[in-house]
């Protein structure tokens, strides 16, 4: 394959290439060799909140509103809530089946998994790659539990977090860290009571955490009744032009990009370990207790 | 870790049984495979963009409403068609054994009918999926 | 419901009884540490009145044809008629299953069954890409009234009870029935017969739904009230635990989540403003018949009992039709074997005694090949030939509920009322039936029973004759019914002529009515009448209500 024809036609392709660097499989630096100078004109939208509020819903009906603008767009629909067995089950697909047939989305499912450096690291890698073969723009779309989905969101440009009415308590219980990565607010299933509601306490929320320079708007919405969407798509678009304007999309993602060297480097640092002979001794001398771990680590690190 | 094996679960037609599937779906799931479930009333050409897009290993397919051998084909021929022919197709389902050698010939390469053990269908895939 | 000084005697002999067998287990232990049923529910090695020391006789077993109905709807049941043996069949096209159903009659089945194709269950013309192999296979295709015309080719819609296994598009297939008649003369108000109508259990397990919950429960409601008025004795619903059990249910669960589905039914109705004895009577039960006899027959007496407190407690209902739960039967597809299918004959009849002895008021027997293929017509005759063994020579039809004050029995059907109850207080909680199938409640639970059977089938620990025990090598079976692809083509043909025949104006003017009519809230059923008698076909009509309701979205729950 030659990684730097591939083009947004070639689905075959790209989820072969895809599959390579979310697996660190041998050659996967070769892709990002070919590809990664043509990276930097997709925009990335990270979509997360708690289960049942909807999000593979809204990932479907914007993606439509993008398509209908002729943009080709990547989803990644991610679920980290696989069990140890190692296997998952990922159903996120079923909400946007008709998508899947159009030649200007692109979906992949990922589970959480033992990559090294993680279900962020593949997430990230992926994004790179549909990015650079022609995506405009790109979705992240996952459940936002706990602080291992608030990594992997954080590669995106835009970050909608999406709630239902009365979830209440629910808003109340999420850590301040999680809210605090929004940058604008949907209220799905508007349709059902309590939605306003909902609104209000949110924005309270929201009034609580330190000042940004970007006011995170909180807007209703129902992606099943397609109301209140072109809204959405208007506050993603202010907000992509906020942070184009103030320079701020170029540290945010400058940002990112420390992250992501951070993971490789210590990927790569680990491998390296791993590979020592003196690895097993080691470890064996820190079980018995004979050295301490700083001491173990120093003795490795020297070795490299 | 060691790459899954990722399977694609889905039902082509419009048939609205997916008993066999969901429950191939948790058994490939407790077998440490990574499984993408598409769900009901599948057209061969979502089932194959799917496959694709997801890059999976294997394409399991169950059908109950007799119209496997219009369909089935149909998805072996968008397989070829898409440069996707090394991905193991499968199928379960009421599935006469007159047909089996039909589907067999048109890219079906094992056909897994009622009160085949999971671990049967499960042991085929490990054995045949190309890594 | 006995003597108190009596059971104090009874507790001792129980406790010599039990230190006798403690003995001799230890000496000759038995077969299982714990049995089973069918469901994975524990069952004690012996039931005595201690069993039953709380139950008051009136309150729970009562007498057949009174309240709460555990005994069964009818004060003599099949002393006086039998259960009606209705075989459900429908194939390819309409000339086809005309064919079947006059064979049926002439055979003495005594109610037709109609099965439709999937894409006409779907609401989708022949001619519809997703209809591509389908048109034809699991049932009839009906396009338009011109099919209906020809498949109740004469037969007299006055003499013959008629079900018709339909949900999502009821309304349309009614109202064509509705019209075959008038052309034969025959008044809506004497036709009988039933409609599937039974939209949840769609969403939950067989999955031919179309519209979304909200316009679909219109749609059900709309249907009480104009057959309240203009069809009298026709079935509007048969509330449906068959496709649930399927799909992999317990029994408890069947009758829990079928009598919760029952449940939304009738609050929708109440607030569609309906009254609930004009609507109650007419709502009928479909049922499942599985391998463990006993656990069946108290599943059967056990929902009886259930839904006739939950309709005089919960809805007040006065008219003693509304809380009769008569039900309908279909011996357990999910139990027949592709292997050695012969022996689908022998668990077909003990389904059948179960449905019998549990007081069914009619009865669908599958046939021994259709873990392979749609069934022969010879083998379609030994499933009939069954119940007519079970009726006529069995003997179990002579008294009514004659498995009634077995301790095992009796403790039984208790036990699966109070669990159905369970779920059904669980699923109140949630927020009613169409809440929890939204959230995945009642799917996650019948998958996890489900998922478990596989796994002890699997590890041996549920037996399958033939499958995992006693297996044999076996011959390819031979002669099975194959439909000809060629009818797909001939039914897509038929479909373009009549378009080019019928009067086109009528049709866009009905079409544009009907959909005036469903952005309304007016009953949409005259104006789905309208349509068909102009001959648009139930494409075009499930077409416009598409655009005006939308359309479903199934949960994702594995």
């Amino acid at each position: 394959m030659n990684y730097k024809e591939v083009t947004w036609k070639n689905k075959r392709q790209i989820g072969r290439m895809i599959t390579m660097v979310e697996n660190a499989v041998e050659g996967h630096e070769e892709v990002f060799e070919a590809l990664y100078e043509k990276t930097g004109s997709a925009y990335v939208i990270g979509i997360t909140g708690p289960p049942g509020a909807g999000k593979s819903s809204l990932t479907d009906i914007l993606a439509r509103s993008f398509i209908s603008r002729d943009k080709n767009v990547g989803i990644i629909a991610i679920d980290p809530t696989s069990p140890f067995t190692g296997g998952s089950i990922l159903g996120d697909r079923i909400r946007m089946n008709e998508l899947s047939t159009d030649p200007r989305v692109f979906i992949r499912s990922m589970g959480s998994r033992g990559q090294l450096g993680g279900l962020s690291a593949a997430t990230s890698s992926a994004v790179q790659i549909l990015d650079a073969v022609g995506a405009d723009i790109i979705i992240i779309e996952t459940v936002g539990v706990g602080q291992s989905e608030v990594e992997i969101v954080k590669h995106a440009d835009s970050i909608l977090m999406v709630m239902v009415p009365g979830l209440g308590d629910d808003i109340q219980a999420m850590k301040a860290g999680i809210m605090e990565i929004g940058d604008i607010f949907v209220i799905n299933k508007s349709d059902l009571p309590g939605a306003n509601k909902t609104k209000i306490e949110v924005e309270a929320m929201l009034s609580f955490m330190p000042k940004k320079s970007w006011r995170p708007p909180v807007l209703l919405a129902s992606a099943t009744k397609e109301e209140g969407i072109e809204e959405v798509v208007d506050a993603l678009e202010s907000h992509r032009a906020f942070q184009e304007e103030d320079g701020l999309l170029f540290e945010r993602r400058k940002r990112n990009l420390n992250e992501l060297l951070f993971e490789i480097l210590q990927d790569k640092l680990f491998r390296q370990v791993k590979k020592l002979e003196d690895y097993p001794l080691v470890l064996e001398e820190l079980t018995e207790k004979t050295i301490d771990p700083y001491a173990a680590a120093n003795q490795l690190f020297e070795k490299i | 870790m060691e790459k899954p094996i990722r399977v694609l679960v889905g039902k082509p037609g419009l048939d609205g049984h997916d008993r066999g599937a969901k429950v191939i779906a948790r058994a490939l799931r407790d077998a440490g495979m990574e499984v993408i479930y598409t769900g009901l009333r599948q057209t061969p050409e979502q089932i194959v963009q799917a496959a694709i897009q997801e890059d999976v290993d294997c394409v399991a397919v169950s059908i109950l409403s007799g119209a496997h051998n219009t369909l089935l084909p149909k998805i072996n021929q968008l397989l070829i068609d898409g440069d996707a022919a090394d991905i193991l197709f499968v199928a379960g389902g009421v599935i006469p054994e007159a047909d089996i050698q039909f589907l067999k010939d048109n890219g079906v390469k094992a056909v897994f009918t009622p009160g085949t053990p999971t671990t049967v269908s499960i042991d085929f895939i490990k054995e045949n999926v190309k890594r | 419901m006995y003597d108190d000084k009596k059971l104090d005697g009874l507790k001792d002999s129980l406790r010599d009884y039990e230190a006798k067998v403690e003995k001799s287990i230890a000496r000759f232990p038995e077969r299982k540490e714990v049995f089973y049923t069918g469901s994975k529910e524990k069952v004690d090695r012996l039931y005595t009145p201690l069993d039953l020391e709380e139950d008051d006789f009136n309150e729970k077993i009562g007498f057949p044809g009174s309240y709460p109905y555990t005994r069964g709807v009818q004060p003599n049941m099949y002393r006086g008629r039998l259960w009606t043996m209705r075989m459900y069949a429908g194939f390819a096209t309409a000339e086809e299953s005309n064919k079947r159903y006059k064979y049926l009659v002439e055979q003495g089945s005594s109610g037709l069954s109609v099965a439709f194709d999937l894409p006409t269950q779907i609401g989708y013309d022949s001619d519809h890409a997703l209809s591509e192999g389908e048109v034809g296979k699991v049932g009839v295709a009906i396009d338009s009234l011109a099919d209906m015309e020809i498949l109740f080719d004469g037969i007299p819609l006055d003499k013959v009870s008629t079900s018709m296994t339909i949900n999502a598009p009821a309304a349309v297939l009614l109202a064509m029935y509705i019209a075959v008649a008038e052309k034969q003369g025959v008044e809506a108000s004497k036709l009988r017969g039933t409609i599937q109508n039974d939209i949840l259990k769609e969403y939950i397990a067989r999955g031919t739904y179309i519209f979304p919950t909200e316009p679909s429960m219109r749609l059900i409601t709309d249907i009480f009230e104009y057959c309240s008025e203009e069809v009298p004795l026709w079935n509007t619903i048969s509330i449906s635990g068959y496709h649930i059990r399927e799909a992999g249910s317990t029994a408890a669960q069947e009758v829990g989540f079928t009598l919760s589905d029952g449940i939304a039914y009738v609050e929708a109705a109440l607030k569609a403003g309906l009254d609930v004895d004009t609507f109650g009577p007419r709502l009928s039960f479909f049922f499942n018949a599985h391998n463990d006899l006993l656990e069946e027959v108290a599943k059967y007496r056990a929902a009886r009992r259930l839904w006739a407190k939950i309709m005089k407690e919960r809805f007040g209902a006065k008219d003693p039709k509304s809380m009769m739960m008569k039900f309908h039967t279909q011996t357990g597809g999910s139990t027949l074997t592709a292997q050695q299918t012969e022996n689908n004959i022998v668990r077909v009849t003990i389904q059948t005694l179960a449905a019998v002895l549990g007081g069914t008021q009619s009865l669908h027997t599958n046939s021994k090949d259709e873990a392979l293929a749609l069934p022969t017509e010879e083998s379609v005759m030994t499933a009939l030939r069954t119940q007519q063994i079970v009726a006529h020579e069995s003997g179990v039809t002579n008294t009514v509920d004659p498995l009634a004050g077995s301790y095992y029995i009796e403790a039984k059907t208790s036990e699966i009322e109070e669990a159905a109850m369970e779920y059904i207080k669980r699923i109140d909680e949630i927020g009613g039936a169409a809440k929890a199938i939204d959230e995945g409640y009642i799917q996650r639970e019948i998958m996890d029973a489900a998922y478990n059977y596989q796994k002890d089938v699997e590890d041996g620990e549920a037996i399958v004759v033939g499958v995992n025990k006693y297996q044999i090598e076996e011959e390819t079976p031979q002669n099975l019914l194959r439909v000809d692809p060629i009818v797909g083509e001939n039914q897509k043909k038929k479909l373009r002529a009549l378009k080019e025949s019928r009067d086109q104006a009528a049709v866009d003017k009905a079409l544009l009515e009907l959909k005036k009519v469903a952005q309304s809230d007016e009953n949409i059923m005259p104006a789905i009448l309208a349509a068909v008698k102009t001959y648009a076909s139930l494409g075009e009509i499930t077409d416009v209500l598409r655009e005006v309701f939308g359309e479903y979205k199934q949960a994702v729950i594995v």
